[in-house]
């Protein structure tokens, strides 16, 4: 999810604080596919991202398109206004008790020698790499992937080779919320969830794409590897509690020593 | 102007006379939070140093203080000034790494939020600070242990202190470190070229707010009796902290106030309202259409456009 939210940083150097409750919205529309309609959230995915996409397109075109020039902080303030109308809707609609969602996939489990693998998590994350590749394809080899990076690398050049840059903005805000629609409904057979999750996830994928790079695809994957391997051997050393202690530390670290990130190429 | 803040000074000094208990305390959290807005609107206002972490800058005045009372004995009045200072440590180390380093932006956004992060997880882990249960503290009724059997005690000590941080900003904005940083906000580089200290400066700011927001802390341990880390360190409450000033006018001497007006009873008569019916989180809700409606359509906040409308009522 964090190569959504580094796509959008990215293009449009939009800080989107509502990245985790879309997350959560998109966990929910896998919970309420699979409870009224009974579909498996592993097929149900592409569902919630063409949701999530409507929705982020809607977002980019009505609200944060008419500030886009602003400074920054009016970006920030947007984005966690829009975060608390889309935690506290979920709150009313689907209330505070965690929910799981069933999948057939989830009772699993190949024993490999002395491992044992969970399937719904592998399945999970292979189709996690596997839309990262596509995303980065789509970036590098499509035109409306390269015409993506144009508007993001410079906005006014793009529009004097007669981009539309605001519907390129919509777009790419777009793909980022399907891609954590998707990353929600494949996470909501592994992770029980409940509204109030979105806030925290918004943090973690902030930290991720710091660590990794803004706007690095790269960075983000790395930087997603990197949080949870540091996050576990958190648990393991220290204390389970005391595992985001690690991750934050290693935000501070990274922020103060090489803002740009790990993978990032310019300098903020 | 002075006459006019006299006179709401006077009348606020009256208002506990003639309301009940619930008004009471409404206006209670309406002069508390707009203490704290007004604190941050020091370093977030006119030094427009984006702070989301100032709910640490609470947590540490509050645990500052209450831990003092309960090892040693201390009295909370002497604990909040401790609490006061520790926070301003706190604020210095932040403010020092992230000017140090020129974080700017969402980048010192989230350095904030970081630390305040950092500050939650270490207290909910700390078993001598109560660990994840937090802290509670017995109530005698003592107005030693600041403790009191009537509310308007603490309706006067929130006004005493609003006043108080009302005054040293309007007194920051008649000295030259006062327009330091609104020219800081406005063009750093600028005031790099010309000579401005910008470090300093910054970081004296963030000091002087986390000093203040730390007071804050020790009124709300006491105010409440209890301590949570979740509470007093999580992100919900630097947003509430953020809020006012935004609404009222980020780098305006009213805005925190006006935006605590606005908001606050606002914020309680939604709760009441939706929490009859079961809905929860509803005045979130109002807060999130707010801060959108606040950013598209009064980036200014509301009090330059009141100021606007006063000016052209009364020419």
């Amino acid at each position: 999810m964090a190569v959504g939210l580094t796509l959008i940083f990215g293009v449009m150097r939009v800080v989107n604080f509502a990245h985790g409750d879309m997350m959560v919205w998109g966990m929910y529309l896998a919970w309420l596919l699979a409870a009224r309609a009974g579909i498996d959230p592993y097929a149900s995915f592409a569902v919630c991202a063409t949701v999530l996409f409507a929705l982020g397109w809607g977002v980019q075109r009505g609200l944060v398109q008419r500030i886009v020039d602003a400074p920054h902080e009016m970006q920030i303030l947007l984005m966690l206004g829009v975060a608390l109308i889309l935690e506290n809707l979920a709150l009313l609609l689907f209330g505070p008790e965690p929910v799981r969602v069933r999948s057939a996939l989830g009772a699993l489990t190949w024993y490999l020698g002395p491992l044992y693998v969970d399937v719904a998590r592998l399945v999970t994350f292979v189709v996690a790499v596997a839309l990262t590749l596509a995303l980065a394809a789509f970036l590098r080899r499509t035109d409306l992937g390269r015409t993506i990076r144009a508007a993001a690398d410079n906005p006014y050049g793009a529009r004097v080779v007669g981009i539309d840059v605001p519907r390129v903005y919509a777009v790419a805000f777009g793909i980022g919320a399907a891609c954590v629609g998707a990353a929600g409904a494949l996470t909501a057979p592994v992770l029980p969830f409940q509204p109030a999750l979105g806030l925290s996830a918004s943090v973690v994928s902030f930290n991720i794409v710091i660590i990794g790079g803004m706007g690095s695809l790269l960075g983000a994957f790395v930087g997603g590897l990197l949080v949870s391997v540091a996050e576990s051997l958190g648990a393991v050393f220290l204390r389970p509690s005391l595992k985001e202690l690690v991750s934050f530390s290693l935000l501070i670290v990274i922020l103060l020593l090489r803002p740009a990130g790990l993978f990032g190429r310019r300098t903020p | 102007m002075t006459w006019l803040a006299l006179g709401g000074l006077a009348v606020l000094a009256v208002l506990p006379a003639v309301l009940g208990p619930y008004a009471l305390s409404v206006f209670i959290n309406i002069l508390f939070y707009a203490y704290l807005g007004q604190a941050w609107n020091i370093v977030g206002g006119y030094a427009g140093q984006l702070s989301v972490g100032h709910a640490a800058f609470v947590g540490i005045g509050g645990y500052t203080a209450a831990v003092l009372a309960a090892e040693t004995g201390l009295t909370p009045w002497v604990g909040m000034l401790a609490g006061g200072a520790l926070a301003a440590v706190l604020g210095g180390v932040i403010g020092y790494l992230g000017f140090r380093f020129g974080l700017r932006g969402f980048y010192f956004v989230l350095l904030t939020v970081a630390f305040a992060e950092v500050c939650r997880i270490v207290a909910s882990n700390w078993e001598r600070v109560g660990g994840a249960v937090g802290l509670y503290i017995t109530f005698t009724g003592d107005p030693r242990q600041m403790q009191f059997q009537d509310d308007r005690a603490w309706y006067y000590i929130a006004l005493a202190l609003t006043a108080l941080a009302t005054a040293i900003v309007w007194g920051m904005e008649r000295r030259r470190f006062g327009i330091y940083l609104t020219a800081i906000r406005e063009d750093e580089t600028a005031c790099e070229a010309l000579g401005v200290p910008t470090f300093r400066h910054k970081l004296g700011a963030m000091v002087l707010s986390s000093f203040l927001t730390g007071l804050a802390g020790t009124f709300y341990a006491y105010r409440y009796s209890s301590l949570q880390p979740g509470a007093v360190f999580g992100i919900p409450l630097s947003v509430e902290i953020v809020i006012r000033p935004i609404v009222g006018g980020a780098g305006t001497l009213l805005g925190p106030i006006v935006g605590s007006f606005i908001l606050t009873p606002l914020a309680e008569l939604s709760r009441a309202w939706f929490g009859q019916g079961g809905w929860h989180g509803a005045h979130l809700i109002v807060y999130g259409v707010l801060l959108v409606a606040v950013v598209l359509f009064l980036p200014q906040g509301a009090v330059p456009v009141l100021g606007r409308l006063v000016r052209r009522a009364a020419p």
